[in-house]
């Protein structure tokens, strides 16, 4: 008998060993720290199931791009020297004499794409399923704060291997910003650290990349997180119009598991791209050869470049190219209190100027985007 | 008076100058003095030849200095202006009028070789033009009385003389080829002069003319900067090392350490022309090497010589060299092309490349050891590219393998978690809500 049990024992290694010293840990810890409320809301805590589920994936899929840029990130700067002596030769040193640092500058440049791609439809199917209604108003201007500061991580990321095209495009989209009236030279100074693109920008633009936008980020997201946990995923007026009944599903285990199979396909698909297509590091940046041909932002802020770089020099008495900036400074902040403008969605009523907008924003991105590319 | 051009308007002032002899002694300040100048209100009142001179002086560039018709021609423009051309071109007031063709060059020389004189308006211009002209073939023949060979004004034209480093000037080095042309390929012209008129028709497909002509790289020789310009003649068969030399510097130094120097100058043989041509110097071949059907060396030595021996050497030499560089050279590009880090191969092929231009260079002192040397060292460096290319290979296998193996694992992780999804809402029982429709 006791044979048998001492089997069975070792037929089944550790199952209930580990259950109850898993128990007895949590036990341990709940004694210590009052968060039975939190892990009963948790537990309780249920996602809507409907024909726009798919698009609740998003968040998590950005957040998980995200995950994958801090560990990169972090990994890479064990080898980064941020001077302008030093950067493209340490970056290079990485690529070619670390093991598997071309892997993780490679994952690192084309997951800091998939993020923002992964945001933008994030925040387009958002919008479209009008989720930024109350009560999820500042649940969506964190995010799009959030988009805004990605993008940031873009601009200041792609300088750092300080090759010939980050140099000449950092030079260009900071010269930009030297047409906003009053502030704009200001700012630019500010952004280089001097009149031109120089080691002391490289500086500026590592402490913004891996100090400044990281500590704020992480702050929104927290607040992001914080706040969908507490109110849930938004049931679309058009569901909730339609449709008499909805299923609720567990939010643990059943849609943290399919999250989690979505980050694994994504993780795969992620490796395969890296490995497949290393990202190229090219020449170092020279300050005094010439501006190559070619010269282009990140894919991101390609549709503001080209709409800018197609607009007539004066536009009546003002520069054509400021009024393209504070154009797009009014978009962006119309965007950030698109739940306060649009009331007529929280009120539960489908308001079609909303789609409109956005339809017309999509199809000005996808246009402007190929344009640039042609 | 009716003006044809406003713009002779604005600068007669500036041409409105004082006396003739000597000739420009009173110009050295023209816009100081009245504008009076009677040449050029009368010459555009006359028929277009004696018009035109007037016209060409807007963008010449004595205009632009300040110069007049006078400063050149002498006369006195100011006496004119009463209506008779007669006492502006009196000879008594240094009238020149059109100087005769062999005067041309002492006509431009009493300013172009006076140094104090030309230091006010171009201290960097030589003026040593005229002296080196007395020493050119031109000169030389102008001097015996032959009239068709080309002075100044020939090649500089003359009123609406450019500077030479202004692009439309006749003389500026894309041009020079065709303004020698003018004279040099006119077989009528030439006919009486016993020497070829297709230097430039050869020069055109030369590798110079191509660089010059075609790329615009005004680095490239035209003509005058192997013949001279002013001091114009062809170079004699001893110094045609040292024309070339001027630009291959080391070409020329290995030569004349060479056995063919002293063999040549025996021989008549124009040095480096002896195996490169001249006008027509076409962009040098390996094959010109060795005992090919391309060789020169063949030319001068037959089978069973030792120099027959040196020249196969060579050639091996130099192609195992270039063999080597190409095949480390597409192995990389395999490399790189499939996203592999190759930099350091690359340093490796550049460095290789380097001792092939310096083997391509020692073959002109004939040393087989020498050349040896450097073949060896470029090949010992091919071979490392090549060797990093092969390893930059195996890494992209390497690479290959591992996303192989990491795609399986993922995948049977995705499929796992799908059956775990699976199993999970099987246990479920999903809630459900009611939007009160």
């Amino acid at each position: 008998m006791v044979e048998r049990e001492q089997t069975t024992q070792i037929h089944r290694p550790g199952s209930r060993d580990s259950k109850e010293a898993s128990g007895r840990i949590t036990n341990w810890l709940l004694e210590r720290y009052k968060v039975q409320g939190i892990l009963d809301f948790m537990q309780h805590k249920t996602v809507p199931m409907h024909r726009h589920t798919i698009w609740y994936y998003l968040g998590g899929m950005t957040l998980f791009f995200f995950i994958v840029q801090v560990i990169t990130g972090m990994l890479l700067l064990f080898y980064y020297k941020p001077t302008a002596e030093t950067a493209f030769e340490s970056v290079q040193f990485l690529m070619t004499k670390v093991r598997f640092g071309w892997l993780i500058r490679s994952i690192h440049s084309w997951s800091a794409n998939l993020m923002i791609a992964a945001a933008f439809i994030h925040l387009f199917s958002v919008f479209f399923l009008r989720a930024y209604r109350k009560p999820r108003e500042l649940t969506w201007v964190s995010g799009v704060l959030m988009l805004f500061l990605a993008m940031g991580f873009g601009f200041s990321g792609y300088l750092l291997p300080w090759n010939e095209l980050a140099y000449f495009a950092t030079k260009v989209g900071t010269e930009i910003v030297r047409d906003i009236p009053l502030i704009g030279h200001t700012i630019m100074k500010l952004l280089r650290g001097g009149e031109d693109v120089t080691g002391a920008t490289l500086n500026r633009f590592f402490a913004i990349h891996v100090a400044i936008l990281p500590a704020t980020f992480i702050l929104l997201l927290g607040f992001h997180l914080f706040a969908v946990q507490l109110q849930g995923m938004s049931i679309p007026i058009s569901v909730e119009k339609t449709q008499k009944k909805i299923k609720l599903m567990p939010f643990f285990p059943n849609f943290l598991l399919r999250d989690l199979l979505g980050w694994t396909i994504a993780l795969g698909c992620l490796a395969a791209i890296a490995a497949l297509f290393p990202w190229e590091l090219g020449k170092k940046a020279d300050p005094f050869a010439p501006t190559p041909m070619g010269i282009r932002p990140e894919w991101y802020f390609l549709f503001m470049f080209q709409t800018l770089k197609i607009l007539p020099a004066k536009i009546g008495f003002i520069e054509g190219e400021l009024i393209g900036i504070l154009g797009f400074g009014l978009i962006g902040i119309l965007v950030i209190f698109v739940p306060f403008i649009d009331k007529a969605s929280s009120r539960g009523e489908l308001n079609r100027w909303v789609t409109i907008f956005g339809l017309i924003a999509i199809g000005y991105i996808l246009f402007m985007t190929g344009l640039a590319y042609m | 008076m009716r003006w044809k051009h406003p713009f002779l308007m604005m600068i007669v002032p500036a041409m409105l100058l004082g006396v003739a002899n000597p000739i420009r002694s009173q110009s050295q300040n023209p816009v100081s003095q009245e504008p009076r100048n009677s040449c050029v209100s009368c010459h555009l009142e006359e028929e277009e030849e004696l018009a035109e001179p007037v016209k060409a002086m807007e963008n010449d560039i004595h205009t632009k200095n300040g110069l007049s018709c006078a400063d050149c021609h002498g006369g006195d423009p100011t006496a004119g202006l009463d209506g008779d051309p007669d006492a502006a071109m009196d000879p008594t007031k240094g009238y020149i009028g059109v100087p005769d063709r062999t005067e041309i060059p002492q006509f431009c020389g009493r300013c172009h070789s006076d140094p104090e004189y030309m230091r006010q308006y171009n201290p960097r211009l030589p003026t040593d033009q005229l002296d080196r002209y007395k020493t050119s073939i031109h000169g030389k023949r102008l001097a015996g009385g032959d009239e068709k060979v080309a002075t100044c004004v020939d090649c500089h034209g003359t009123h609406g003389i450019l500077k030479a480093n202004d692009s439309r000037s006749p003389v500026y080095a894309t041009n020079v080829p065709q303004t020698c042309a003018r004279c040099h390929a006119d077989e009528e012209y030439m006919a009486d002069y016993d020497i070829p008129t297709d230097q430039v028709e050869e020069y055109e497909k030369s590798v110079h003319g191509q660089a010059l002509l075609k790329r615009g790289d005004t680095a490239a020789p035209a003509c005058n900067d192997c013949h001279g310009n002013h001091g114009a003649a062809p170079p004699a068969v001893p110094s045609v090392v040292y024309v070339c030399g001027q630009c291959h510097v080391n070409n020329s130094e290995m030569f004349q350490e060479s056995p063919h120097k002293d063999a040549f100058a025996e021989e008549d043989l124009p040095e480096c022309e002896t195996c490169h041509g001249n006008h027509g110097i076409e962009h040098p071949k390996d094959e010109m090497l060795g005992v090919g059907p391309e060789s020169i060396c063949l030319e001068c030595h037959d089978e069973g010589e030792k120099a027959y021996e040196v020249a196969a050497k060579m050639y091996v030499d130099i192609d195992s060299l270039k063999t080597a560089i190409f095949r480390a050279d597409s192995l990389v590009k395999v490399a790189e092309t499939a996203g592999m880090e190759v930099v350091d191969a690359k340093f490796s092929i550049s460095d290789a490349r380097q001792f092939l231009i310096k083997s391509r260079t020692i073959i002109h002192k004939l040393s087989v050891e020498e050349l040896e040397k450097l073949s060896k060292e470029g090949m010992k460096k091919a071979m490392e590219a090549y060797a990093m290319g092969i390893a930059a290979l195996e890494e992209l296998q390497f690479r290959r393998k591992g996303l192989a193996i990491s795609t399986i694992f993922i995948i049977i992780l995705a499929i796992g978690l799908y059956f775990k999804i699976r199993e999970v809402d099987k246990k479920t029982q999903f809630q459900e809500l009611d939007l009160g429709n």
